[in-house]
């Protein structure tokens, strides 16, 4: 049985390029299904807008199932809306109610620039993939499957990193705009794996540097774990500067470099 | 992956990369935040032990003038006659400004870093799931707690707003204890020592907790002790530490 939310008040936030001025633009959406997701009671809205002759609102969308990581938004002040463990796009409109206000911002971090409306521009996650998320892997013909014995509970550990799907909510989400789970999360999912070992010390290395250009640091609020639509844990956080010691202490002869 | 990076930057392949000149050994890991992290965690533990015996030795006010100001004689010669009188009390007051310099040094530059990653606020109000008062706080907790460790040394250290120190006791020693009496039984002085120190407790409070994370010390098997030892240590300073302007104004402590 499908419910219908009435008289909803939306404040979004309407910004025509990076350098231009935005400001909040009030909206209202008289009717909407229960069942819509957030994402498609805005398109419903920019359908209306197109057809008053207005400009549609910019915001980032792909998969729409939660596992593209290009959905964003702050939805009354947290990273991917009120519920936990799941992006924009898996929020639906029965988590709120009838009358309700409802606040749209975008992403803010200096690392993320708007590009337009509520879209943010999220590619400073690349440069710090770049510098150490990978591995080096011989050519050649396929390799047998599980030639390389991994325990079972690391490699459940390192596929709780993996799940990362770079949507950037951490750094929405904390008051430092800190990458550190993002970073955290990739460094876990390599670091603990034994194809991830030849580089392992190099690319925490690597990809803190990076994410000392661009970002924040971390002080423990635990806000990143809140927002995480994957709900990553701060104990990648712990792993992240535990091997970045390691790196620094370890002897030089031992790093692959 | 390697075609896919501009020109600008240098191959990414970690064989490829030229392993560029690092810094000395400690600047290099303090170069980066992580590293700064390293540093609040270890100078943090440092002032949290100095925190922790400063109040258990102050309980000694409870058995009487004579124990305290004892107490404090034992402190200027401990070591002694290893080391000459006083020596050993400095070494550890120097080791400790180093840790509070390189505290408030970590903290002023990553709140610099922080403030920069996020130039434009938030234009509607967050909505906070996990972060604490006291997480949130901290910066504040700590500009407080040094503007009490200030006017703490000016009181009973210098004596400069303390017209009993310098007073010695009947046997002779520095009379610690008339000091402490005298400056708590100025109603605003213990009501700042009491502010003073609940927000030292909250400080603490994240800062006990923080250390594990930022240490790398996480274990499946100790976790769920972290936050309680965080709680439990900061209580027990608390506890401690305001006990004493009560204890005097209640006239429990006096002469």
């Amino acid at each position: 049985m499908s419910n219908s939310i009435k008289n909803l008040t939306l404040k979004i936030w309407r910004q025509l390029g990076p350098t231009s001025k935005g400001t909040f633009e009030t909206y209202n959406v008289e009717e909407i299904s229960d069942e819509a997701s957030f994402l498609e009671m805005l398109d419903y809205l920019n359908e209306r807008l197109i057809g008053e002759g207005e400009t549609a609102i910019v915001f980032d969308h792909d998969c729409r199932e939660g596992i593209c990581g290009t959905c964003s938004l702050m939805i009354n002040g947290q990273a991917h809306g009120p519920q936990r463990g799941g992006a924009t796009c898996q929020l639906h409109m029965r988590s709120f109610s009838d009358g309700d206000n409802i606040v749209i911002e975008p992403f803010r971090a200096e690392a993320f620039p708007i590009i337009r409306d509520l879209m943010v521009d999220r590619s400073k996650f690349d440069r710090v993939i770049e510098s150490g998320g990978f591995i080096t892997a011989p050519t050649g013909g396929a390799p047998d499957a599980n030639l390389i014995a991994i325990p079972k509970p690391v490699s459940d550990a390192a596929m709780d990193s993996a799940q990362c799907i770079g949507c950037g909510a951490c750094v929405a989400a904390c008051p430092n705009g800190a990458a550190n789970l993002f970073t955290g999360a990739k460094v876990a999912h390599l670091n603990r794996l034994p194809q991830g070992q030849p580089e392992r010390f190099k690319r925490v290395e690597a990809m803190v540097e990076t994410m000392d250009e661009y970002f924040g640091s971390c002080t423990n609020h635990g806000e990143c774990e809140g927002a995480c639509p994957k709900e990553i844990s701060v104990d990648v956080i712990a792993l992240l500067n535990k091997d970045y010691r390691k790196a620094k202490f370890a002897s030089r002869k031992d790093l692959a470099r | 992956m390697a075609q896919a990076v501009s020109s600008q930057r240098g191959p990414v392949t970690g064989t490829a990369m030229r392993s560029r000149k690092r810094r000395p050994f400690l600047l290099d890991l303090y170069s980066t935040a992580v590293g700064k992290k390293y540093v609040m965690a270890i100078t943090g533990i440092a002032m949290m032990g100095f925190v922790l015996f400063h109040m258990i030795g102050n309980l000694k006010m409870y058995l009487g003038a004579a124990d305290l100001n004892h107490y404090a004689k034992f402190l200027e010669e401990l070591l002694y006659p290893l080391a000459p009188h006083g020596v050993t009390l400095w070494i550890l007051r120097a080791g400790l400004i180093t840790m509070l310099l390189l505290h408030l040094h970590a903290a002023y530059s990553l709140t610099v870093l922080n403030r920069r990653a996020r130039p434009v606020k938030y234009q509607s109000a967050r909505d906070y799931q996990i972060a604490t008062f006291a997480s949130r706080t901290m910066r504040w907790s700590g500009i407080i707690a040094l503007a009490f460790i200030t006017w703490h040394l000016l009181d009973l250290t210098f004596g400069v707003v303390n017209d009993h120190v310098g007073t010695k006791d009947a046997a002779g020693l520095k009379d610690v204890y008339g000091n402490v009496v005298f400056s708590l039984q100025r109603v605003p002085v213990a009501i700042f020592y009491v502010v003073a120190n609940v927000l030292l407790g909250i400080h603490l409070f994240h800062g006990a907790w923080s250390i594990f994370q930022s240490l790398g010390w996480n274990n499946p098997r100790f976790n769920k002790w972290r936050r309680a030892f965080a709680t439990g240590f900061a209580a027990i300073i608390v506890i401690g530490n305001v006990s004493f302007p009560i204890a005097v104004l209640a006239g429990v402590v006096g002469n």
